[in-house]
């Protein structure tokens, strides 16, 4: 059952990582801006116009 | 304003992934239907060894899980990880690289696994020089993925992108803890871990291979297609970015949910049900957000059969991600366990989840590469239809299997009696369950073969762009604020700090290598009566783990009157001391092996190895007539005694030299005893071996008899 202490480790490791991460994006200014990266990544394809068939959304 | 930059996404390696994508899918779904079928037509094996359920069946999980899914995988990954960067790939050559090895090591499992060359811990069945392999892919993988983002355009990393990142961190991790083993040859190593501790590494990564193979990353596909195909923002991103972390903080805890009433201690039991439970939250975050982005324009779902895929897909998500927390609850697991349930459970999550993102995708994707529309909506909508009944007719049969079995198991009689105490008769009852299972299969295929007509002919009539070009302007440098942040710049200013870090990185190497040490000690008995395998049980004990009977027979008694009545003692931590790997199982399609040892005498064992039915009739077992003409190697004895004994096995100094030895005494008895019952068989053929560790099963502790 010891084992379970390398797997608590490992684990508080990669979760502890992620806080890191966390605390990385929300420094660096990743989630300043909730709405916009919803829409810009429905704009690179050329064919299509996003705003042309959404007439009733409006965007900020 | 600083200039626009033209460059060009890569789409060949999104058409290289995307084709491995759809060619795994059909082969690992027809390996699942041809062992479906063996199920109630046993001689489908023909007799070959190599295409037997029990070898075949880590074949399919690896082959949809890894093959199917992990192209599926790559494909959406390379094709919106560019887009999202604006930004092509970090190096050409690393992808293709990344490709090619893959496709390498799936060619090794589906090559190593019939022959039985495995460690039969589930999902991570591949022996140690693939296991190794597949570290240094996943390296070149993460080297491109964490490459384009350094030289990405677009400051911002949409929320896909953390998927990604954490399915590339987590999956290093768990398959590099999971794998620690040591080698016996080039193709045979040992677990490190031993029982109980074997069986909690195996199932923290199993669940977390189930979270971060097949749900993570198709959760960043999700988020970035589910749009894509609507045509319409993902329905709050402030949800998702929720959804991300919060998924990512739970998940990792809720693996002991796959051991409930087993040896393991109690507390780690509970500390699984209740991280299980509370992942419900962030899942069906996750699921509602996917489904309501198609807020105020459901109707485009009677018109675009790719958001048909993809709106199952997600609601599949959703139930299977309720039904795990369920089945987490003791006292539900305690009727799943073990049962059809689990295998109805993981279907809905592969053939909906994961196999309809999969097929949603694939439809949008391939005109848009291609640069031309879909040959034909109308086979679109026919797969959509044939695989959506597949399912279901899949998934109620096993349910409904499930319910039978477990309560005929359960069953006793006014006087107390087991109702239905031969096990074969709870088979007997679900075979019509298996038939239609199959038919759910067949659905399921066809459907998955319309689709590969339907794309061949998509892109034939179009023209394939390789090198898309797009325009964006180069991501704008923040203003250096090094002493917050924790780059480059700040460590090499820091030197104690950076001595810690470098120390924290040693220290975690170190553990990696320390692990087996450490746990030698606990593997000492703490039950004096159990002592260490026989050279001849070792040698039939890898013979169980070569011909995969795990994956049938559990050997793990639950503290439950039904099942101590049934197969005898409930199974005690220390029983397992010397289990490397651990063979606790986790479906029984056969009885419980535990307890198997002296319930029979050894001809039955012979007979019933030979041909099942000649023993119990209207068994489902695949017969294993080779083992009686498959001379047992035992060149191996030697190494894998001292190997053993590195792990902490017991084994006298010097044991090996006499271990063949003691090999064939034991052999000769057993063949003498054969002959007695009127089986002439030389003693050294593997079937002794095979006998040998099935009537030491369960025989080291004496339970009072009632």
């Amino acid at each position: 059952m010891s084992v379970i202490a390398v797997l608590i480790l490992f684990s508080i490791m990669v979760a502890g990582g992620f806080l890191g991460a966390f605390m990385w994006a929300v420094k660096s200014g990743q989630y300043d801006d909730k709405f916009t990266p919803s829409i810009r990544m429905l704009f690179d394809d050329k064919e299509q116009s996003v705003l042309k068939e959404n007439k009733n959304t409006t965007l900020e | 304003m600083s200039q626009i930059e033209t460059f060009k996404y890569d789409n060949k390696i999104v058409k290289y992934f995307a084709i491995a994508t759809v060619l795994w899918s059909v082969v690992g779904m027809l390996v699942g239907l041809i062992i479906a079928i063996q199920l109630y037509v046993p001689a489908l094996n023909l007799g070959i060894p190599y295409v037997t359920f029990s070898r075949l069946r880590p074949l399919h999980t690896n082959a949809v899980i890894f093959a199917f899914v992990g192209n599926g995988i790559f494909m959406g990954i390379y094709y919106s990880l560019q887009r999202l960067l604006k930004a092509r790939m970090f190096s050409d050559f690393l992808s293709k690289l990344h490709f090619w090895s893959w496709q390498l090591i799936i060619v090794c499992a589906a090559i190593t696994l019939p022959l039985g060359l495995t460690t039969s811990k589930e999902y991570a069945e591949l022996e140690w020089p693939i296991d190794i392999l597949i570290t240094l892919v996943w390296v070149v993988f993460a080297i491109n993925l964490f490459g384009t983002i350094v030289k990405r355009r677009e400051k911002h990393l949409y929320v896909a992108i953390w998927f990604y990142i954490a399915t590339i961190v987590t999956v290093a991790v768990l398959h590099i803890v999971n794998s620690i083993e040591l080698p016996v040859t080039f193709f045979k190593s040992y677990s490190a871990y031993a029982g109980v501790q074997d069986a909690l590494v195996q199932w923290w990564y199993g669940h977390n291979a189930v979270a971060f193979f097949l749900t993570t990353p198709y959760l960043g596909l999700m988020y970035y297609f589910m749009p894509k195909a609507a045509n319409r923002p993902i329905y709050s991103y402030r949800l998702s970015i929720i959804h991300f972390w919060a998924l990512i903080f739970i998940y990792i805890w809720a693996g002991p949910h796959h051991l409930l009433y087993s040896a393991l201690p109690d507390w780690a039991q509970s500390l699984g049900t209740v991280f299980s439970v509370m992942l419900i939250a962030p899942s069906w975050g996750g699921m509602i957000n996917g489904l309501l982005t198609l807020r105020g324009a459901w109707d485009k779902l009677r018109e675009d059969v790719v958001l048909k895929f993809m709106v199952v897909a997600i609601t599949a998500y959703g139930m299977s991600t309720f039904e795990g927390p369920m089945l987490s609850l003791k006292n539900v697991n305690a009727l799943a366990h073990f049962t059809d349930w689990i295998i109805a459970h993981v279907h809905i999550g592969a053939l909906g989840w994961n196999g309809f993102l999969t097929f949603g995708v694939l439809y949008w994707l391939i005109p848009r590469l291609w640069n031309t529309t879909l040959y034909s909506k109308k086979l679109a909508n026919f797969h959509f239809w044939i695989g959506f009944l597949g399912i279901v007719v899949y998934a109620s049969s096993m349910y409904w299997s499930a319910l039978v079995q477990t309560l005929m198991w359960k069953q006793f009689t006014p006087a107390g009696l087991l109702q239905y105490p031969n096990f074969l008769e709870t088979v007997l009852q679900i075979v019509p369950m298996y038939i239609i299972r199959s038919v759910g299969g067949v659905l399921y295929l066809t459907g998955v073969l319309v689709m590969v007509y339907n794309l061949i002919n998509t892109a034939k009539q179009g023209n394939f762009v390789a090198d898309e070009e797009a325009q964006a302007p180069p991501m704008v440098k923040a203003p250096i604020k090094y002493s917050k942040g924790l780059g480059h710049r700040w460590i090499e200013s820091r030197p104690l700090q950076f001595t810690i870090l470098a120390a924290v990185a040693i220290l975690i190497g170190g553990i990696v290598e320390m692990i087996p040490t450490f746990l030698v000690k606990t593997n000492i008995p703490t039950i004096a009566s159990v002592k260490p395998y026989t050279p001849l049980e070792l040698q039939g004990r890898d013979l169980y783990i070569r011909e995969g009977c795990l994956g049938c027979h559990s050997q793990m008694i639950r503290p439950f009157r039904s099942e101590v009545e049934r197969y005898g003692e409930y199974s005690k931590a220390g029983e397992y001391v010397y289990d490397h790997p651990f063979l606790w199982g986790s479906k029984r399609t056969g009885p419980d092996l535990m307890r198997e040892g002296k319930k029979y005498p050894n001809v039955w064992h012979y007979y019933h190895m030979n041909d099942p039915r000649l023993m119990s009739p209207g068994s489902i077992m695949p017969p294993f007539p080779w083992l009686e003409k498959n001379v047992l190697d035992i060149s191996t004895t030697e190494k894998k005694i001292s190997v053993l004994r590195n792990l902490g096995v017991p084994y006298p100094a010097g044991f090996e030299a006499i271990a063949n030895i003691e090999l064939k005494k034991q052999a000769d008895t057993i063949a003498l005893d054969l002959s007695n019952a009127g089986v002439v068989v030389d003693s050294d053929k593997e079937i002794i071996a095979m006998i040998a560790y099935l009537q030491r099963l369960g025989t080291d502790i004496k339970a009072k008899k009632k």
